[in-house]
């Protein structure tokens, strides 16, 4: 007997992940550079970040005909985003069958108390989060991978510093605490008991964590390796960037040695500039997208 | 004698083998560039991206010193797209043609109960974006198969699996494999 969409077979796809790096893509052409490159992945959208903060407005699911384009574009696994709590972006994304389901503060909510229950989805889901709580409630709700959010399309790499940062430490937290300690904590966290306990038994998240938001360089992706993303997304850093090709390839190439410093140098020399670039700091509420999700 | 396994580990599924490698009493080596394969008694093809792998394969330039490394016996167990990286069309070490993402997107990955001919109770086989073998050759042993297609096979020194032993608490065939190695590595030393 067969059985699909199994919990172990939605976290192996990002298991298999692991190690790499998702890029975002607006079109069929940058998903075939994306991949010749060595992405493991391709995220598909309309815009990329950096363009959805420049023109504001409401960001929505891509167009499917694009989805399909850069299906036909590659054989790499294909993800795409929906508005979170935009359960129909992501029935229509089931239906195109794309490999995972990004449900994405990048793009504007669609409804401010819930998430997708993503149990009811046969396709993954990964989900944004900025620390453990927000980890643990979105692993509740059936997520099978998880990306820390930093803050997308600005290029600077401190939020996801501070969200991974946030998220492992937590995690190592949990794992000094006694039994009746972790009913506190899971309070405190308002995630479901029974995760918050096996991640403290664990050590680590139930599902691969990767990192995402502000990853600009080579170096930038070898820093949240280091401190424990297992994978990176990288959404306007390459196609923003003035030599696409050259640095997805380097940031690849960084991502595999990320723990040789020599190797790292290597791959970051003569790459031309890095994507324009805003301070995440500098960023007024209203235009900080990891404040979205809830 | 604790033997030494490396598993690439450019891109992919290395985390997991290397946990269970571990647990069977291994040595774990992860490798990156030829001179991780030095030494070792035994190396793990996983699974992830086959052409990110390929890239990554053509960039370090480990093609040469990992074909010596299997063409000198050492044995090797390659799953999923490790399965992918041995047959004719990449590394051309096992006589084998895979045909990748045979089985659909992932909406059309899954479990499923697969009987081994040397393992009495049937393996629980997680299939992820899996390929299967199209086509092999005389000297190639098929081992298990989903709707009469190959998907585990063994040649000389190499056993191909196209879906993932090591994503779940069945270890059988990890062991299977530490014991080549353990058996190759002592053959070596005498």
């Amino acid at each position: 007997m067969r059985d699909e969409a199994t919990f172990r077979v939605k976290a192996g796809l990002a298991e298999m992940l692991k190690g790499g790096v998702i890029m975002d893509v607006v079109d069929a052409e940058q998903a075939k550079i994306a991949e010749d490159a060595g992405a493991s992945a391709v995220m598909a959208l309309e815009r990329v970040p950096a363009d959805i903060r420049r023109d504001g407005g409401v960001a929505r699911m891509s167009d499917p005909a694009m989805i399909k384009g850069i299906q036909q574009a590659v054989s790499i696994p294909v993800m795409a985003k929906a508005r979170i709590g935009h359960f129909a972006e992501a029935q229509v994304l089931e239906a195109l069958e794309v490999d995972y389901i990004d449900e994405s503060e990048v793009l504007t909510p669609a409804d401010e108390a819930h998430h997708i229950d993503k149990w009811a989805f046969k396709i993954p889901f990964v989900c944004g989060a900025t620390n453990l709580g927000e980890a643990l409630r979105r692993i509740g709700e059936g997520a099978a991978m998880i990306r820390s959010k930093g803050e997308a399309g600005t290029g600077d790499i401190v939020e996801a510093v501070r969200h991974l940062r946030s998220i492992t430490g937590e995690i190592r937290r949990l794992g000094t605490l006694d039994e009746a300690e972790l009913f506190v904590a899971a309070k405190e966290l308002q995630a479901p008991y029974d995760i918050v306990r096996s991640v403290a038994r664990a050590g680590g998240l139930p599902v691969p964590l990767f990192c995402a938001g502000g990853i600009a360089t080579p170096a930038d992706a070898s820093l949240v390796m280091q401190l424990g993303a297992e994978s990176v997304f990288v959404g306007s850093g390459i196609f923003k960037s003035s030599n696409p090709e050259q640095r997805a390839r380097a940031i690849v190439e960084a991502t595999t040695h990320f723990a040789d410093a020599e190797r790292v140098a290597r791959a970051s020399e003569g790459l031309g500039e890095a994507m324009q670039s805003l301070e995440a700091r500098k960023l007024d509420d209203t235009q900080v997208l990891a404040n979205r999700g809830w | 004698m604790t033997p030494t396994i490396g598993v690439l580990a450019l891109q992919g599924g290395f985390a997991a083998h290397a946990r269970v490698l571990r647990e069977l009493g291994a040595e774990v080596r992860e490798v990156r560039t030829p001179g991780d394969l030095l030494g070792l008694d035994g190396l793990v093809l996983p699974g992830g991206e086959s052409t990110t792998m390929t890239l990554g394969i053509e960039r370090e330039g480990l093609a040469g010193p990992l074909g010596d490394l299997v063409r000198a016996g050492t044995p090797v167990l390659g799953t999923c797209a490790g399965l992918i990286m041995l047959d004719r069309a990449h590394l051309g070490l096992m006589d084998i043609t895979a045909r990748r993402n045979a089985f659909g997107r992932q909406l059309h990955s899954f479990e499923a109960d697969l009987r081994f001919p040397d393992l009495e109770e049937p393996v629980r086989a997680v299939f992820i974006r899996a390929p299967w073998i199209e086509e092999a050759g005389e000297d190639v042993e098929v081992l298990a198969e989903v709707d009469g297609h190959p998907v585990a096979a063994r040649q000389r020194n190499m056993v191909v699996i196209a879906f993932h032993p090591e994503l779940g608490e069945d270890t059988r065939l990890h062991a299977q494999f530490v014991e080549r190695v353990r058996e190759h590595a002592a053959s070596r030393a005498g």
